[in-house]
C-alpha cells in the first residue's frame, strides 16, 4: 500500500511552498492543493509555454512513462496530457477506453492500478465512477493525476481555467467572472467556483433555477470569503463581466424538450448579447461546445476558448514535471 | 423520575439521552432487532428529559458495546451517554464522541461512487462536524445525508 507517497485531503500549506513535497504526490482533487501551490503550477505552466508550442524543445522527460489510463472517452484531456508528456521528452502508454474495458472485465480497480504502476511512472485516470481517482492514488506508488473522475473532480482543468483567466487578464484577485449554464450537476464548475473564490474572483452565478450552484458549495465560496451573486438572466450581469464562463446544459437534465429549448436558446452566447459587454471582456468554455457559443463569437476579440485548450498543455507540463520530481530551476 | 417504568439491571449497560425516536435504529445497530437475543432488553421511548425535552433509553443486560456500535450510535445521536453497570452500580459513564474519520460503519449514499463497486476498501469518511454529524466521503468528496439509513 502507498506509504511513502501522500494521498490525502488538505496538504499543509507551508510543505507545499517547498516544491520538492510535489514529488511523488497525486493530483487528486483541487481542494487538496493550497493556493501557493497552483500559483507555483501556474508560474511554471507559464515558463512551458515555448516548449508547448514546440519553439523550444527539452528532453528533461526522457526514459520517463506516462499511462493514459482511460475508462471513458476524453479525447481532449487524452491527447493533452499525451502532448505534455512528449513536448518533455517521455513516452506515453495509451491504456484507453475500448481498450480498457476488455483488460478491466471483471478486474477491480485498484488490481488495474497496481498492474499499470509497474509499467508507468505516472498515471493519468479517467474513470466514470466518482472516488475512484483517490482510490488509485490510495493503491499507486507512483502519482496518479485525476483526469476526471465521474460527475466529480477534474483538478488540471481547474487549474488551466484559473491559468488562463491569469494569463489573458493579469491577474485573477478582483475579476468579475460570470459563471453561466449548467452550475448544479457540473462538479468542475463547482470546484472551479470554489479556486475562484480562493483566488479572489467575484462570482456571478448565471442558471435556470433548477440548475443553480448548489448550496453547500456556495457555503464554501462564502467560506472563502466571497459573495457570489446569484442572477437567472445573463442580460443583467453582461456588462459587469471581465470573465464569462460558458457550460453546456444538457438535454437529459430536462424532462420536457421544449423547457430545455427555451432555457438553452436563452443562455446562447452570440454576437447581440455582447453588444453590452465590456471591450475587453473573455470567453471561455471547456469545450466541447454543442451551440452554448455561437460560431460568429469565435473571430471576436471576446473569444478565449482555443487558447483555453492549448493551456491545458503547458499545465499538464508543468504538474508532470512537479509529480516526477525533476528540477525545474535548471534547464529551461 | 420515580416511577421509573423499568426495573434497575444488575450488569450490562443503558444507553441514555438518546435523540427521540432513534432508539429503535439504535437496537439495530447493538443487534437486538433480530433472533439473537440472549438477554433483556429494555426500551423506554419519549421519556421526559432535563435536557432536551425528551429522550429514548435502551438497557440492555450482561452486554457491553464495542467501539464500533458505540461510533454507530454517536452518528444517529451524538448526545447519548452509556453507562456500564456492574452489580446495579454506574461502573463508567461516558457520552459518545465521533472520532475525526469513520470507517467501514457507514456506506457512502453516493450509488455511483467507487466505494460501492466491489473494491477492496472500507468506505471511509472525514467528520466534518460531530453535532449534528456531517460525514463527508473521502473518495467521491460528497457529503452523506440520510446517515442512519447507511449505517453498515
Ligand atoms: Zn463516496
Amino acid at each position: 500500500m502507498a506509504t511513502s507517497k501522500r494521498s490525502y485531503r488538505h496538504f499543509d500549506n507551508s510543505e507545499m511552498r517547498n516544491m520538492s513535497t510535489f514529488r511523488n504526490s497525486d493530483i487528486v482533487s483541487i481542494r487538496d492543493l493550497s493556493k501557493e501551490s497552483i500559483e507555483q503550477i501556474m508560474d511554471l505552466a507559464e515558463r512551458m509555454i515555448p516548449y508547448a508550442r514546440g519553439e523550444k524543445k527539452t528532453r528533461v522527460l526522457e526514459g520517463r512513462i506516462l499511462a493514459n489510463l482511460f475508462f471513458e472517452p476524453s479525447t481532449r484531456t487524452r491527447l493533452s496530457f499525451e502532448s505534455a508528456m512528449v513536448r518533455l521528452g517521455g513516452e506515453v502508454l495509451d491504456v484507453s477506453y475500448p481498450l480498457m474495458t476488455s483488460v478491466a472485465k471483471g478486474e477491480t480497480l485498484a488490481d488495474t492500478i497496481r498492474m499499470v504502476e509497474s509499467y508507468a511512472d505516472v498515471i493519468v485516470l479517467r474513470h466514470p465512477h466518482e472516488g475512484a481517482a483517490r482510490l488509485a492514488a490510495h493503491f499507486s506508488t507512483k502519482p496518479v493525476i485525476n483526469g476526471g473522475d465521474g460527475a466529480g473532480q477534474h483538478p488540471t482543468q481547474t487549474i488551466l481555467d484559473l491559468f488562463t483567466i491569469r494569463r489573458e487578464k493579469g491577474k485573477i484577485e478582483g475579476m468579475n467572472v460570470v459563471m453561466v449554464g449548467d452550475l448544479k450537476y457540473g462538479r468542475t464548475a463547482h470546484s472551479l467556483a470554489e479556486a475562484l473564490a480562493l483566488f479572489g474572483a467575484h462570482l456571478w452565478l448565471v442558471a435556470p433555477q433548477n440548475l443553480q450552484m448548489p448550496k453547500e458549495t456556495i457555503k464554501e465560496v462564502e467560506r472563502l470569503g466571497q459573495k457570489p451573486k446569484l442572477a437567472s438572466k445573463l442580460e443583467e450581469v453582461i456588462a459587469e463581466a471581465d470573465v464569462l464562463y460558458v457550460t453546456r446544459i444538457q438535454r437529459e437534465r430536462f424532462p420536457d424538450p421544449s423547457e430545455y429549448l427555451k432555457v438553452a436558446g436563452s443562455y446562447r452566447i452570440d454576437k447581440s448579447i455582447l453588444r453590452e459587454a465590456k471591450k475587453d471582456l473573455i470567453i471561455m468554455h471547456p469545450l466541447p461546445r454543442v451551440d452554448e457559443i455561437a460560431p460568429e463569437v469565435d473571430n471576436t476579440p471576446h473569444a478565449r476558448y482555443f487558447q483555453q485548450a492549448f493551456n491545458g498543455v503547458p499545465v499538464r507540463m508543468a504538474i508532470l514535471l512537479l509529480l516526477l520530481g525533476v528540477d525545474v530551476n535548471e534547464g529551461f | 423520575m420515580k416511577d421509573f417504568r423499568v426495573t434497575p439491571i444488575r450488569n450490562g449497560t443503558v444507553i441514555d439521552h438518546i435523540e427521540c425516536g432513534m432508539a429503535l435504529k439504535v437496537l439495530r445497530i447493538i443487534g437486538v432487532d433480530g433472533e439473537k437475543i440472549h438477554s433483556t432488553v429494555s426500551v423506554l421511548m419519549h421519556v421526559p428529559s432535563k435536557k432536551a425535552g425528551w429522550k429514548d433509553v435502551v438497557k440492555v443486560e450482561d452486554r457491553e458495546l464495542d467501539p464500533s456500535e458505540v461510533d454507530k450510535i454517536a452518528l444517529i445521536s451524538p448526545r447519548a451517554t452509556i453507562n456500564i453497570i456492574r452489580d446495579f452500580n454506574v461502573a463508567e459513564k461516558y457520552k459518545v464522541r465521533l472520532p475525526d474519520v469513520v470507517r467501514g460503519i457507514v456506506r457512502c449514499g453516493n450509488p455511483n461512487c467507487i466505494t460501492n463497486l466491489s473494491e477492496p476498501v472500507e468506505p471511509e469518511f472525514v467528520v466534518e462536524c460531530k453535532d449534528p454529524p456531517i460525514l463527508r466521503c473521502i473518495y467521491c468528496d460528497r457529503i452523506l445525508e440520510n446517515i442512519s439509513d447507511h449505517i453498515i
